[in-house]
């Protein structure tokens, strides 16, 4: 993909970062998934893969203190707003290292450290606690601003659509992230979104833009822009992006024929992976080369390896702890 | 004497949200109509006068959203007290109350919490209909992670909803609207009750009632026709259906011998029920008769008066059942 004007504002160093942050969710989910396959993790995940330049592009843009909320397919959010590779596996299998003692589980991993409020198993299900968060910086008087993640599948729910509206009549510091992967299950966003989808955000007189999520670059300016009037308290944005999920609907959604062709998935996985798309540019730039990149690949996938294996040796929580956090 | 001074119940609720909000700047009101308005019920007027309309914010109807905001705030270092003007509007906010509120603290192992008050109401025989009228504590009071409160005197709404706002956890306070009016000693200095500790309202050796929110009136009542046919009953008030104060339910059904529970929620499946179980199980010995159980009638709640009235436990009910249960005709 060709590079656009707006690449001269990214220098090199935060792009070669931004691409070890994709690197990472991206070696990571390829480990959950050899990790269901090989049945060495209780119950299901919901992967990231293809998706990653979101999670990286709006988190590179926000500090370690403003909010994020996540989704069910929310392990790439987690880990570009920083939390470890190692506990995020603890977490998955269950482990008491893991980010909510092994309670949680993939579909609730919460990092109140760095700023993560937490994955939602109910679809939109954060859009309240997103907002509330950004009415408390408000309130609290704190330049903190919120980014709350939600698939196109979110827009089926009327909790999203009443909090934009108090976000829109207060002013809140929140940027509503739409991450349209095109399907929301097992079904494609043509049969469940009538309308437009920033016309939403529009009819509250929220600015809404909606742009190439598979280009991290394109993703952070974007998202830069956006945080930083939320910042100075010229109230949310809404900004949607353009996506693929590699795999199905969860790791064991394994023929997906009945909902979407291989063609499809082929297009997206070979000319629009954002990992690709962010290092065919640098080269092509003349910024670096390809060995830079064997480098951040190797390294991530030490990481994870590392990680994973902490996880697998890391001991179960005692049975005590069964009825302990269920009251503060 | 401060201590003689006598509030509503309404007052009692607006002087507990008042000097809450002047100890901790971290508590806000949030909800539909509660500033200028001060609700339909009038119990928060005179708030957004002292403490801004930053502080006691009205919201658009949605409580949905208004009650996940309120979740987010708790969860970044807030208190709020989210106004859910009907009982019949959890329904509406059920998801941020048992998904989101309830479930954070357990979800993340113990590193977020969600430190907040859904006030709501209950009660029947205002003539408002099957869509205004439930008690619907039963539904909450069985998540975990949430804690239930059922205050039914001025003097345990002042001191169970300063407990609310003060607790680190999700807290639901149910008023009985048709009691807001009722009057009694609230003193006007700074005192907190306890949850999970019953508290006797009447004492009686020759039966037990246990009786909720609105139905510790009725209890009483019913308790002082039973004075005059012979019969001394005991009312006991739980005040929170969660922490349940079960040892003093079984003490005053031990002592007792006979038991009956009294709740306007639903009969099934409800609050009564759990009661009842309770007490079975831990005064098995001690009883003379099977413990008996008064809720609502198990009908949409009716608008007619004629049929409305029917609905929910009487003193006269409440009393013909402890007599029969004493074995006096």
């Amino acid at each position: 993909m060709a590079g656009t004007k707006s690449d001269l504002q990214v220098d090199l160093e935060q792009s070669l970062h931004m691409y070890q942050q994709m690197a990472k969710i991206r070696a990571f989910e390829e480990k959950v998934n050899e990790l269901y396959q090989s049945a060495k993790m209780p119950g299901l995940a919901h992967l990231y893969s293809g998706e990653e330049a979101v999670a990286v592009g709006v988190c590179e843009a926000l500090r370690r203190d403003d909010y994020i909320t996540s989704t069910h397919r929310g392990h790439g959010h987690c880990l570009a707003k920083g939390a470890a590779v190692d506990r995020m596996f603890a977490e998955l299998l269950g482990k008491e290292a893991g980010y909510c003692r092994g309670k949680g589980g993939s579909m609730h991993i919460a990092d109140p450290d760095s700023g993560n409020l937490g994955a939602n198993a109910i679809v939109g299900g954060s859009a309240g606690i997103a907002t509330g968060a950004a009415f408390s910086a408000k309130m609290r008087g704190t330049p903190q601003v919120v980014a709350c993640f939600f698939g196109d599948g979110a827009l089926g729910q009327g909790l999203l659509y009443e909090v934009m509206n108090m976000a829109a009549l207060w002013k809140l510091p929140i940027i509503y992230v739409c991450e349209n992967n095109l399907y929301g299950e097992y079904t494609s966003v043509g049969e469940t979104l009538a309308g437009e989808i920033g016309a939403r955000a529009k009819a509250f007189n929220i600015p809404a833009e909606t742009i190439d999520g598979q280009d991290v670059q394109l993703v952070y300016m974007t998202m830069q822009r956006l945080v930083a009037r939320a910042r100075r308290g010229q109230g949310p944005a809404f900004l949607e992006c353009q996506t693929y999920r590699y795999y199905g609907h969860h790791v064991g959604d394994i023929n997906r024929a009945y909902y979407r062709s291989k063609e499809e998935e082929r297009e997206w996985t070979t000319t629009r992976d954002p990992l690709q798309v962010l290092s065919a540019r640098l080269i092509a730039q003349k910024l670096t080369d390809a060995s830079v990149f064997a480098r951040i690949e190797a390294d991530v996938k030490a990481e994870v390896d590392a990680g994973v294996q902490f996880a697998l040796d890391a001991p179960y929580p005692d049975a005590r702890e069964v009825e302990q956090d269920v009251y503060a | 004497m401060s201590e003689e001074r006598e509030l509503t119940f309404a007052e009692a609720i607006r002087e507990a949200l008042a000097e809450e909000m002047r100890r901790d700047s971290r508590v806000f009101i949030i909800g539909e109509d509660v500033a200028e308005a001060g609700t339909p019920f009038k119990v928060l007027s005179g708030l957004v006068e002292e403490f801004g309309k930053d502080r006691v914010i009205d919201t658009p109807i949605s409580e949905p959203g208004f009650s996940g905001i309120g979740v987010g705030a708790a969860m970044t270092g807030m208190r709020p007290v989210v106004d859910l003007m009907f009982g019949d509007f959890l329904t509406l906010a059920m998801d941020q109350i048992v998904n989101q509120a309830a479930k954070v603290s357990y979800m993340s192992g113990g590193k977020l919490h969600a430190p907040m008050v859904f006030r709501t109401t209950l009660g029947a025989t205002r003539r408002s209909a099957a869509q205004h009228s439930q008690s619907l504590h039963a539904w909450v009071s069985h998540i975990p992670g949430l804690q239930v409160v059922l205050p039914s005197t001025p003097y345990d709404a002042k001191g169970l909803l300063k407990t609310a706002i003060r607790d680190d956890n999700p807290v639901v306070f149910f008023e009985d609207k048709m009691m807001y009016k009722m009057k009694g000693v609230v003193p006007a200095d700074d005192y907190t009750i306890p949850f999970g500790v019953a508290d006797i309202k009447r004492a009686g050796s020759d039966i037990t009632i246990v009786a909720t929110s609105s139905m510790v009136q009725v209890a009483l009542g019913a308790a002082k026709m039973l004075d005059e046919i012979g019969i001394g009953a005991e009312v006991i008030d739980p005040r929170t259906t969660f922490p349940l104060d079960k040892a003093a339910l079984i003490e005053s059904a031990k002592k007792t011998a006979r038991a009956i529970v009294v709740d306007e929620g639903y009969e099934r499946y409800g609050v009564t029920a759990e009661i009842a179980s309770v007490i079975a199980d831990g005064a098995f010995y001690y009883l003379d008769a099977p413990v008996k159980r008064m809720g609502a009638l198990d009908v949409p709640i009716p608008f007619s008066p004629a049929l409305e009235d029917l609905t929910v436990p009487t003193e006269q009910s409440v009393f013909e059942m402890a007599r029969r249960l004493c074995g006096k005709t």
